[in-house]
């Protein structure tokens, strides 16, 4: 089912101002019956030429870019005459309808009436040429514009001439009445239809912006990780590591706190202990090729104690990634209101602890010596073939943040 | 439950695919016909109208329903099934891992939440898990369950605490799941049997549903991680 749209005058498949061909894509109907009925309203006083005009002025145009299918020329034969014997009907019907008063005003008016139309014209065609460049025109535009204003001066200057027998007094004034008048319909559509054009380039230029901005994220990550991943088809290693790494940074910027689909509420994130959690966790994807599955369980300030935890943390899971032999890593990390707790675990090979060679110093300094220096502690839990858990305590000083 | 037979003589699992894509939808397919006898894959659809249409003719045991589609996405489709058809199970499977997602399925009725990344042989496990109707955890939706039930200041009075509290237990289990260990590995961590461990997970995922804790749907839209 195809949702109804708004009337929207035709930019370009148009004779006067586009408003049949608006109404008729709106009503689902042929355009030239709705041209028809213009016509035929015009001869009831005009009626069909004001409504034109009211739609002109109060219906926006098409979006520059909706497509437009170009009129056949035989169609544009028909709205000419069409809008020919809309004129000439309400112009012949507003004479031949007896009264004094409507007869001598009707020729002017329409005369006028003529020359606004052109103007007006002029209006949606500047609209129109924001969007091509059009400088040959200039000279053409002007042409038109004072023909226009001439139409109406001359409009409204016949129709006072003819019928007023006021003294200077009352003319002078009448005259400046009429001029503004004139000046009035001659240039307010024109206001109403700029602000109209100055929204809708608003609005281009944010999408333009906006596609831009994912367009060149897309090409500086997404793209060249594919190249590179398109490079490196046969180490499996290697395109495990780069897909891995890409998703990691695609889903930051998706769904982070500082990426695109979020406002600018939360500088703070790379301070919580979730955030610098995944921060050391990618780093040791990227740098081992291994995937580490990551979940905090609440969240705090990082201080010095947390940094604490989050090293050892990173020491333990580098070296799961060394020495586990395994290409998955999970780390758990909880925050509870009176202390930290961080579980690293693998399913790899294990080890027996009492049977690590005294010169390999990454758990007893860099994990448990950091514990302890910081009053955490660090405890173990391995076996050969039985996989390794390290885990981390920290007592916490602050309150737990909600 | 399906009538078929696996050529182990063992229970045919029927497992409905969709998602919206098609390339995704060949690779779970392939997976699963390469991995494991017991499942079988009876349909697939890519929106949420087809979906609706093929898990009503095919009858599966299983929907493998992907979160984010065009038209209301996964939760869509649980709204217009979970009533008139109460024994197909749902398995969530997303690239997403953001809370309010996974929170909204398991909401909306899904047995049970796993990421895309999993490989092929846990996704195959978590098929016949769910179809004999125990719920499925990855560690991050236990993360997520454990983050939502916490008890932290401001967090929404308990109306039920049936519903409204986890027991210390299925906190020990959910944090376990959260580490990363297997139901086997809990149960002996734990010393229950794995029938408790289950029982335990079923439950929460009951409380994780029903609850209506304010917390849990504030908490889930408020915080969107990844």
């Amino acid at each position: 089912m195809r949702a109804v749209e708004p009337v929207r005058r035709r930019r370009s498949a148009r004779l006067v101002a586009g408003v049949s061909g608006g109404l008729a894509d709106h009503l689902g109907v042929d355009v030239f019956w709705v041209r028809a009925v213009f016509a035929a309203l015009a001869a009831l006083n005009g009626v069909g030429v004001l409504a034109y005009g009211m739609f002109w002025l109060f219906v926006p145009q098409r979006a520059s870019d909706a497509p437009e299918a170009p009129p056949t020329p035989r169609e544009r034969q028909q709205a000419v005459g069409l809008a020919a014997l809309g004129v000439g009907l309400a112009v012949f019907s507003g004479m031949s309808s007896g009264s004094a008063i409507s007869g001598w005003i009707t020729g002017p008016v329409a005369v006028a009436l003529v020359g606004a139309a052109v103007v007006w014209r002029e209006a949606d065609e500047a609209q129109r040429r924001r969007w091509r460049d059009g400088a040959r025109t200039r000279r053409i535009t002007a042409l038109r514009v004072l023909a226009g204003v001439a139409l109406v001066a001359i409009g409204i200057g016949v129709l006072l001439f003819t019928n007023i027998g006021l003294d200077q007094m009352r003319f002078a004034l009448l005259a400046v009445a009429a001029t503004l008048i004139g000046v009035a319909v001659l240039t307010v559509p024109l206001w109403i239809k700029l602000v109209g054009a100055l929204g809708e380039e608003r609005r281009a230029r944010i999408r333009t912006e906006e596609r831009a901005e994912i367009a060149a994220h897309l090409h500086d990550s997404v793209l060249q990780t594919l190249a590179l991943i398109q490079k490196q088809a046969d180490a499996p290693r290697e395109v495990r590591r780069l897909a891995r790494g890409q998703e990691r940074q695609l889903r930051g910027w998706l769904y982070g706190p500082s990426g695109y689909g979020r406002e600018m509420t939360a500088q703070r994130a790379s301070t919580t202990l979730a955030a610098a959690v995944a921060a050391v966790c990618g780093e040791v994807e990227d740098a081992f090729a291994i995937s580490v599955q990551q979940v905090v369980v609440g969240d705090c300030e990082v201080d010095e104690r947390i940094n604490a935890v989050v090293q050892a943390a990173r020491e333990a899971v580098v070296n799961a990634a060394k020495h586990a032999g395994v290409s998955e890593v999970s780390v758990y990390g909880e925050v509870e209101a009176d202390r930290v707790n961080v579980f690293v675990r693998d399913r790899g090979t294990g080890f027996d602890p009492d049977g690590v060679p005294g010169d390999r110093h990454g758990l007893a300094d860099s994990i448990r010596g950091r514990m302890d220096r910081h009053g955490g502690r660090a405890g173990l839990r391995t076996a050969p073939g039985e996989g390794t858990e390290v885990h981390l305590e920290m007592p916490r000083k602050t309150e737990a943040r909600t | 439950m399906s009538a078929h037979e696996g050529p182990d003589g063992q229970e045919l699992v029927t497992v409905f695919l969709v998602d919206d894509h098609a390339l995704f939808r060949a690779g779970v397919r392939a997976e699963l016909d390469s991995v494991t006898d017991r499942v079988r894959v009876v349909g697939e659809a890519g929106s949420v109208a087809e979906a609706v249409a093929g898990i009503g003719h095919h009858r599966p045991d299983v929907v493998l329903l992907d979160v984010h589609m065009p038209d209301g996405g996964g939760a869509e489709v649980l709204k217009r099934l979970r009533t008139t058809l109460p024994d197909v199970v749902f398995l969530a499977l997303s690239v997403s891992d953001a809370a309010e997602d996974v929170i909204a399925v398991i909401r909306g009725g899904a047995r049970g939440y796993v990421t895309k990344t999993i490989s092929s042989q846990e996704l195959a496990k978590a098929v016949v898990r769910v179809s004999e109707g125990d719920a499925v955890f990855s560690p991050r939706l236990a993360g997520f369950v454990l983050d939502a039930f916490a008890d932290r200041p401001g967090a929404a009075p308990i109306s039920d605490p049936e519903l409204d509290l986890l027991t210390p237990r299925e906190r020990d289990v959910l944090r376990l799941l959260a580490r990363g260990y297997a139901y086997k590995e809990i149960a002996s961590e734990l010393f229950i049997s794995v029938k408790t461990v289950e029982t335990h997970v079923s439950s929460v995922l009951r409380k994780t549903q029903l609850s209506n804790r304010y917390e849990l749907s504030r908490w889930a839209s408020d915080r969107r991680l990844v």
